[in-house]
């Protein structure tokens, strides 16, 4: 289980990579932060609760996040310059579980929820493993990363937009022959999208959960989900459940 | 060295922080963090007699210096409670505890109280009859200083430790529910609840939790609840614990000046994990810089003319 830690970070990095999508780099410290699909929780002075954001990617005392502007408190988060120093808690949640990949696993991430299968493709690269790696936007304008995943270590890298402007028309089903012939799944994205993969799936994976959060590290219950196993907390117990555990 | 320590009840407390129920879990997740026994001590999740999922998400939406949660009592039920959370709470708290109750009967409430009351390490009963954020159940009894007396009634009948009525500020008038808790056996008074709030969605123009609308919280509503612990403070003898929007030692003295003997903090707790520390931390400096040598003469203070 995930033990938080509460530091302060610099930003080093503020930029956009697609429309209303934002990389952030925050320099400080991360050894709390141990697993690929764990998420941080940003604090900023004019709002009252934090921003939790999956972490993109993780190296020593450097994390990388992709958030974006929906809404007055992301919109305050792009506009800081690098240098600003920002309370940040880390070391929420309980990640992906790579040792259940399999030989030949796929991610498959829908919009904003490809961000956290960049730092999973890199730690299955490090097991020597290279998945497939499935994006799904709705247009050509947002599509970030996805030149990216191969230095990364994916072994294909599919995209599919729904308007048809880059990649494939349709959704990352779309984009893939046959889900069942991968060893095994991690997705993160829409909730419809993941239904619609844990529905076609015959084999094994995991979802990685989005909900509205109060704390974040599982002490108000504002983001309990009812699963097969009964109530979880999507920050605590989660943002990742199995595929068999999880109600659609 | 400034002191302090202050009185509920009866039980010596280490200082007057205490994180309030709903927003500190059963304590042993935030025991990982720090250790919990700087505390004065806490409230537990509110625990109703029977297992609880709550309302459907989204429970949370974001205000200016404040959230609204409705949760809707969230529990695993007081059976659960008794056999699995209280032994991993006394695994890392070893003072007495705050037992935090709901319910939607009269015969639940008691029942509850009375299995709880039970158990060693609970030092005080915490009777919600506050919460917003379930039908027919938690505020209705606390709407009327009638159905307020009936609640404390029945609880007292049943139990011998201090019974604590949690009361709501969605009342007409919350001074003469207290007084009518304290006519009714009640040992002290702990208030305020949230407030009913709204939020709605520009994007999709419907309310933003699920149940349409839930419990307000956060240093927005400090001053209506200091407010109304000064009010209350008049109308009853037993002990006010006071809360609502403290995020800091000098809220808690605040409140202490307005008539509380002790101070829960709810809200604050969601924001930063560690705030409750801090506070406690914080609290011997801020009493040197206001020259309060004994915290617990101040309580009621700023009543005199």
């Amino acid at each position: 289980m995930a033990v938080l830690s509460k530091d302060l970070f610099t930003v080093a990095k503020n930029e956009t990579v697609a429309r209303d999508v934002w990389e952030m780099v925050l320099e400080g410290p991360t050894g709390a932060v141990t697993a690929p699909g764990q998420f941080i929780d940003i604090r900023l002075e004019s709002r009252f609760l934090r921003r939790p954001i999956s972490v993109c990617d993780r190296e020593e005392g450097r994390l990388t996040i992709i958030y974006k502007v929906v809404g007055g408190g992301t919109e305050i988060l792009s506009t800081l310059p690098a240098g600003t120093r920002l309370d940040v808690l880390t070391g929420l949640g309980n990640g992906f579980d790579l040792t259940k990949c399999g030989d030949h696993p796929i991610l498959l991430g829908g919009g904003l929820g490809t961000a956290p299968l960049y730092w999973l493709c890199r730690a299955l690269a490090a097991r020597g493993i290279r998945p497939t790696v499935a994006m799904g936007f709705d247009t050509a304008a947002s599509v970030y990363y996805a030149d990216k995943f191969p230095a990364a270590g994916a072994g294909e890298v599919l995209v599919a937009t729904m308007d048809g402007t880059a990649g494939v028309k349709g959704t990352v089903l779309d984009a893939i022959e046959d889900l069942n012939r991968y060893s095994y799944f991690y997705t993160c994205g829409p909730k419809p999208m993941m239904a619609a993969i844990a529905r076609a799936a015959a084999i094994d994976g995991e979802c990685s959960l989005e909900e509205r959060m109060g704390c974040g590290f599982g002490a108000c219950m504002g983001c309990s989900v009812m699963t097969k196993n009964g109530s979880r907390r999507v920050c605590k117990e989660g943002p990742v459940f199995g595929k068999e555990e999880l109600v659609w | 060295m400034v002191n302090t320590r202050v009185n509920l009840c009866g039980i010596e407390l280490e200082n007057p922080v205490i994180p309030a129920s709903g927003t500190f879990g059963y304590g042993y997740e935030f025991a990982e963090l720090y250790d919990i026994n700087c505390l004065g001590t806490f409230s537990f999740k509110g625990t109703t007699g029977e297992e609880r999922f709550g309302n459907p998400t989204p429970r949370i939406a974001e205000c200016t210096a404040g959230l609204i949660n409705s949760v809707g009592l969230q529990n695993p039920g007081v059976d659960a409670v008794i056999a699995r959370e209280l032994p991993k709470l006394r695994a890392c708290f070893k003072k007495p505890v705050m037992a935090n109750v709901s319910g939607f009967s009269l015969e639940e409430y008691a029942e509850t109280c009375r299995r709880l009351d039970g158990q060693e390490q609970v030092g005080w009963l915490e009777v919600n009859i506050s919460c917003p954020n379930v039908h027919d159940g938690g505020m209705s009894f606390g709407k009327t200083p009638q159905a307020a007396a009936a609640v404390t009634a029945a609880v007292k009948a049943v139990t011998t430790k201090p019974v604590i009525m949690k009361l709501s500020p969605n009342v007409d008038d919350i001074a003469a529910v207290a007084a009518a808790c304290e006519a009714a056996g009640a040992d002290a008074v702990s208030l305020v609840n949230t407030f009913l709030g709204m939020r709605i969605d520009l994007k999709t123009r419907r309310p933003v939790v699920a149940n349409r609308s839930g419990g307000f919280s956060g240093s927005a509503i400090f001053p209506i609840a200091l407010r109304m612990v000064y009010e209350v403070y008049e109308a009853v003898k037993i002990p006010v614990i006071g809360m609502g929007g403290v995020s800091s030692a000098e809220d808690v003295i605040e409140m202490m000046l307005a008539g509380a003997c002790a101070v829960e903090v709810g809200a604050a707790n969601l924001v930063d994990p560690f705030a409750c520390r801090d506070i406690v931390e914080r609290l011997p400096a801020v009493m040197e810089k206001y020259k309060i040598e004994d915290l617990s003469a101040i309580v009621g203070q700023a009543h005199q003319r």
